[in-house]
């Protein structure tokens, strides 16, 4: 048999798509609503009262373009880690299914490409909800699902790898505070990070949602010749982060 | 075939051979390395030393097409539990690439019983139910060998009976059954052949009767009376030269047609030797 035979990849995700339908209103209601929490708060709280414009957008449209990092890295990082965690330790879904003629690439490809294009699609919503605030619809964002789901797969990747790896479910805490949480600060989703320490923007450009958010608002506001770079090096990301979680899989699945 | 985990070897020279359409029941205690040997048989875990071969496809290379053509039914209950039975079915008719899942979802529905409960989410099902859905999520895709890795644990005596008798029907359509268990009945019922395991190797392999007639001979005596009379009853009788073994309040005296006078004190009670003294003699008085 091949490797990475869309039959076993279509499987496994046939399996994804039969529990999603299960619980999808709740994580509709969450992905719309989440979104709508943040403009309130920081586009007209912090944007009525302290900042009004920055790099030449309402604060609104800044923050409202900036939160689809936040969509993405929440729908994709944290479903991997403990769906991952969740299906291997607790409910052995991954013994069933590697019972089949499926192997641990198939399905760890099968998981980073479901957890992806859910999050390619609910990393859209706080651009919708940001329309009802007033942002400008673009032709430019129709491109948006497909950087969502690209930066998507680099976190659902990074998130399968960590729960193949940590011992307790506990453990992800740290995982949260030390990558997750900064990830997420300095993405340049609620403001520049062209005012942070030199060494913090070079960093920067090790983080996938800083790409992701610079892109996003390209696509709203724009294009740039960079933008290319900043696509190739989100795939070159998504395919470490692939080939990563796949070998811990291998040790943590197969005895 | 071998397989350590750190210090501790869960498979030791295991050498296994299952004729096609037998049902062989691989009989053994906790820890004998029965799962190991199941996990081993799907690529699921990879031998140190050995050769594997599965319905003519070399292991670990070729699992994958050894696994098309086999159905596992694992010993812990992984099924979706939101999820309605059928979408269980489908889902695993699907990765086995059964071409026309429809009728593979209604195969299996059939097989369980389980028509009526179709559109039912798993968690809505009795523990019985649940069982029969896993056996028919094993068989889907009408496998040509079945993994049944302790079928019947912790199901009460009439679930257990009624999976039996779904096993049964499994076994006499012809397929090749590979069933692990620690309970007795259930090999003695099921089995064409008995595998006794222990320590990770194979003790003794045969039909249940001829394993009776060779380690137990015809006759067990039961013996009950106060812990120093059994004592007493128990060294007179290995002195004779017949095995003994603890039968819960009791003593069993294995062979007991060979004893001499006096070896079976009145009162004993005489049954026919049974696979459960066979067992117990050869994989030790003492639990793991």
């Amino acid at each position: 048999m091949r490797r990475l035979e869309p039959a076993a990849i279509g499987g496994v995700m046939s399996r994804e798509v039969a529990n999603f339908r299960t619980f999808w209103k709740a994580t509709t209601f969450s992905s719309v609503l989440e979104p709508a929490v943040y403009l309130l708060a920081f586009g007209l709280g912090l944007g009525a009262t302290i900042v009004d414009r920055v790099d030449g957008l309402d604060y609104v449209e800044y923050v409202g373009t900036g939160m689809v990092a936040t969509a993405v890295i929440f729908s994709s990082a944290f479903p991997a880690m403990f769906g991952t965690f969740v299906k291997e330790r607790f409910q052995r879904t991954y013994d069933a299914i590697l019972a089949a003629p499926v192997d641990v690439e198939e399905l760890v490809t099968a998981e980073m490409l479901w957890i992806a294009l859910r999050s390619g699609f609910y990393g859209c919503f706080p651009l919708i909800v940001s329309m009802l605030f007033g942002l400008d619809p673009a032709v430019g964002m129709l491109v948006v699902p497909l950087y969502a789901f690209i930066t998507a797969l680099i976190f659902a990747g990074f998130g399968i790898a960590v729960a193949a790896t940590v011992a307790k479910i506990d453990q992800f805490n740290y995982v949260t505070t030390l990558f997750i949480t900064p990830l997420f600060l300095v993405a340049g989703t609620f403001f520049p990070i062209d005012q942070l320490p030199e060494a913090v923007q070079i960093a920067s450009q090790l983080n996938p949602l800083h790409h992701l958010v610079e892109l996003v608002r390209h696509a709203c506001f724009g294009f740039e010749s960079t933008d290319l770079l900043r696509v190739a090096a989100l795939i070159g990301f998504a395919i470490t982060m692939w080939r990563l979680a796949v070998s811990r899989m291998e040790k943590r699945l197969i005895d | 075939m071998r397989k350590t985990f750190g210090p501790i070897t869960a498979v030791d020279g295991l050498d296994l051979d299952v004729p096609e359409g037998i049902c062989l029941g691989l009989l053994g205690p906790n820890g004998a390395g029965k799962s190991t040997t199941m996990r081993l048989l799907t690529g699921q875990a990879l031998a140190d030393t050995g050769e594997i071969t599965v319905l003519g496809h070399e292991l670990p290379r070729q699992a994958k097409e050894a696994r098309a053509h086999m159905g596992v039914v694992p010993q812990l209950d992984n099924l979706d539990v939101d999820v309605s039975v059928e979408d269980n079915l489908a889902v695993f008719a699907r990765l086995y690439r059964v071409k026309d899942v429809g009728a593979a979802v209604d195969y299996g529905l059939k097989l369980s019983r389980l028509d009526g409960r179709r559109r039912d989410a798993v968690d809505k099902l009795s523990g019985g139910m649940r069982r029969r859905l896993l056996l028919a999520r094993g068989i889907v895709h009408d496998p040509r060998l079945l993994l049944l890795d302790e079928p019947t644990v912790g199901l009460d005596p009439q679930i257990r009976t009624e999976l039996w008798s779904l096993i049964d029907s499994l076994r006499t359509r012809g397929k090749t059954i590979l069933m692990s268990t620690h309970y007795i009945e259930e090999a003695e019922r099921l089995a064409d052949e008995v595998a006794v395991m222990a320590h990770g190797k194979i003790i003794s392999r045969g039909r249940p009767a001829e394993l009776v007639r060779e380690h137990a001979g015809r006759q067990t005596a039961e013996v009950y009376a106060p812990p120093e009379r059994l004592a007493e009853v128990r060294s007179a009788a290995e002195a004779a030269g017949l095995k003994v073994r603890p039968a819960g309040p009791a003593i069993a005296i294995v062979g007991a047609e060979h004893a001499t006078n006096g070896v079976v004190p009145d009162g004993a009670v005489v049954r026919a030797a049974s696979l459960e003294d066979v067992f117990v003699l050869l994989t030790g008085e003492e639990a793991e």
